[in-house]
Formats: structure tokens, C-alpha cells, sequence
């Protein structure tokens, strides 16, 4: 069935990891949009991390799934990076004139950690404190 | 290399239309990127014509030219409503159906040819070419 397309969406402390590994029919890309989005409230995640280096194309209603998912994040307080973007995909997003606006991309998933990292830490976050964990769950630990 | 028709009839079929056209690209010694654009023009015009129109198909077709360099023609037809206003609808930003408008003018962009001709209650046909 065409629905039946499940990307999966994994918790990593307090980022959501979602690695895209096939070509999405649209309404795969509907689903995971509305499943990211639940996942961000039901975790309270601060970071959406989407990893799109194995997409050939990205056409506009990709593109436009990856704005919204920006934007809605950023309502809920998270930070979305989408990590991996191939070159003759960044080009054909340009001459298509696609902005992809408000979504940060990085080259690789380690920068896109780094960055979420960074961002995180550098908020001296009271809940994060209150967790008692960091970014991925590992302790924090005061000076 | 044959030409292949493609039936465009549900969602799926626009994931079957871009992978068929990058296969047939990447055959006919098209880059990466030329594969992309491609594929991307064809998922873009696939599902105007399934979006729009229900149902329609695409015909990708192995074209050559008088200086024998090889180029790959998609041409999409339906009998939906066709396009009451092509001006506009070329426009980039321009939308009836609630998407970013960039469909047809960002598809003209990523080929070297665009033909597009459609008639009110009686359909649309959009032909495309690019050349190595």
C-alpha cells in the first residue's frame, strides 16, 4: 500500500532523528510531517535533525514539507537542521526557486549535531537543568 | 531506447514518473545533475496532472536533434480543466491549489525547451525538453 511507507523517527536525548532512505510519495510526506510533529510534544524534543543524503530529488512539495516542519518546530521551541542535502539537489532546489525558508542546512550529520549542540547549550537551558541531562542525555554536570 | 508511457492515475504514480525518468536519463548519459533536474520536472508536471486533472499520462521519449545530440522529452497530457489562466499560472508564487506556486515556472527553468497549451474544460498538454 502507498501509505505504508514508514520513515522511521528516532529519539536521541533530546533530538529527534529522522533519517529519510526512500523516495516519499506525498502522502508519506504528510504522515511524517504530522508524526514529527506529535513526536515533538509527546518527547518535548528541542532539536528535529532530518537527514536527507540518501533523497535524489526534492521537489516543491518536499520542500515545502520541510519549511512547515521549520516552522511549526520553531513554535514548539525546536530547532530543525536538515543534514546532507546533495549538491545537484541544492541547485535544482535554487533554479526551481525554491528558499526552503527558515530551514538551516549542514553538510553532514555532525555538524547538524554540533549545531544543535551548540544551540542548546548556549541557551543555559533551565529545563534542560532541570532534567538533569543535556542535549543526548548525558549529565550535566556544574562547575 | 523506446519511449515509455506512464500512466498518471494516483499519488503513487508521481514517485513511479520521476524514477522512470531519471532511470531513462541516466541510460541516456545524462550528469547527476541533468538527472535531478529531470526527475524533479517530472515529479513537479506529474502531479499538477494528478492533483489537477485525476488522471492523465506522461510520455517520456528519447529525442534526437539535427546536430545529433541526444535530449529526453516529457510530455504530460490530461482531459482535466485545464488552466483558465496560462499567464498566470507561469507566474512563480502563482497557486489555485494551495502549493507554493513554483510548478510550471520553476519546471521551465530546469529544461531548455517548454511548451504548454491547455484549454478550458478540455485539458492540458505540457512538453518538455533537455539536452545533454
Amino acid at each position: 500500500m502507498d501509505g505504508a511507507q514508514r520513515i522511521p523517527i528516532l529519539k536521541v536525548g533530546r533530538v529527534l532523528v529522522v533519517p529519510i532512505q526512500v523516495d516519499m510519495d506525498d502522502q508519506t510526506v504528510i504522515g511524517l510531517q504530522e508524526r514529527i510533529l506529535a513526536e515533538l510534544e509527546r518527547t518535548r524534543a528541542r532539536g528535529v535533525l532530518i537527514d536527507i543524503s540518501l533523497l535524489e530529488m526534492v521537489d516543491s512539495f518536499i520542500g515545502r514539507m520541510l519549511s512547515d516542519i521549520a516552522a511549526m518546530a520553531r513554535i514548539m521551541d525546536a530547532r530543525t537542521v536538515v543534514v546532507g542535502m546533495r549538491p545537484a539537489v541544492a541547485i535544482t532546489l535554487v533554479e526551481l526557486g525554491l528558499e526552503l525558508r527558515g530551514v538551516e542546512t549542514v553538510l553532514n550529520v555532525d555538524e547538524g549535531i554540533r549545531l544543535l549542540r551548540d544551540e542548546l547549550d548556549g541557551r543555559g537551558d533551565e529545563a534542560d537543568e532541570a532534567l538533569g541531562e543535556g542535549l543526548f542525555g548525558e549529565p550535566i554536570h556544574r562547575a | 531506447m523506446e519511449s515509455r508511457s506512464i500512466a498518471l492515475e494516483h499519488e503513487h504514480d508521481i514517485v513511479v514518473a520521476r524514477g522512470e525518468v531519471r532511470r531513462m536519463a541516466a541510460a541516456l548519459g545524462f550528469g547527476l545533475l541533468d538527472q535531478t533536474r529531470l526527475a524533479t520536472v517530472a515529479s513537479e508536471l506529474a502531479r499538477n496532472v494528478v492533483k489537477y486533472a485525476g488522471r492523465g499520462r506522461l510520455i517520456a521519449q528519447p529525442v534526437v536533434d539535427a546536430g545529433g545530440r541526444q535530449g529526453l522529452r516529457l510530455v504530460f497530457e490530461d482531459s482535466g480543466p485545464g488552466i483558465r489562466d496560462l499567464a498566470a499560472a507561469m507566474r512563480d508564487g502563482f497557486s489555485t491549489g494551495g502549493g507554493l506556486g513554483q510548478g510550471l515556472p520553476g519546471s521551465r527553468r530546469l529544461v531548455h525547451e517548454f511548451q504548454i497549451e491547455s484549454t478550458p474544460e478540455r485539458g492540458t498538454r505540457v512538453a518538455v525538453v533537455r539536452w545533454r
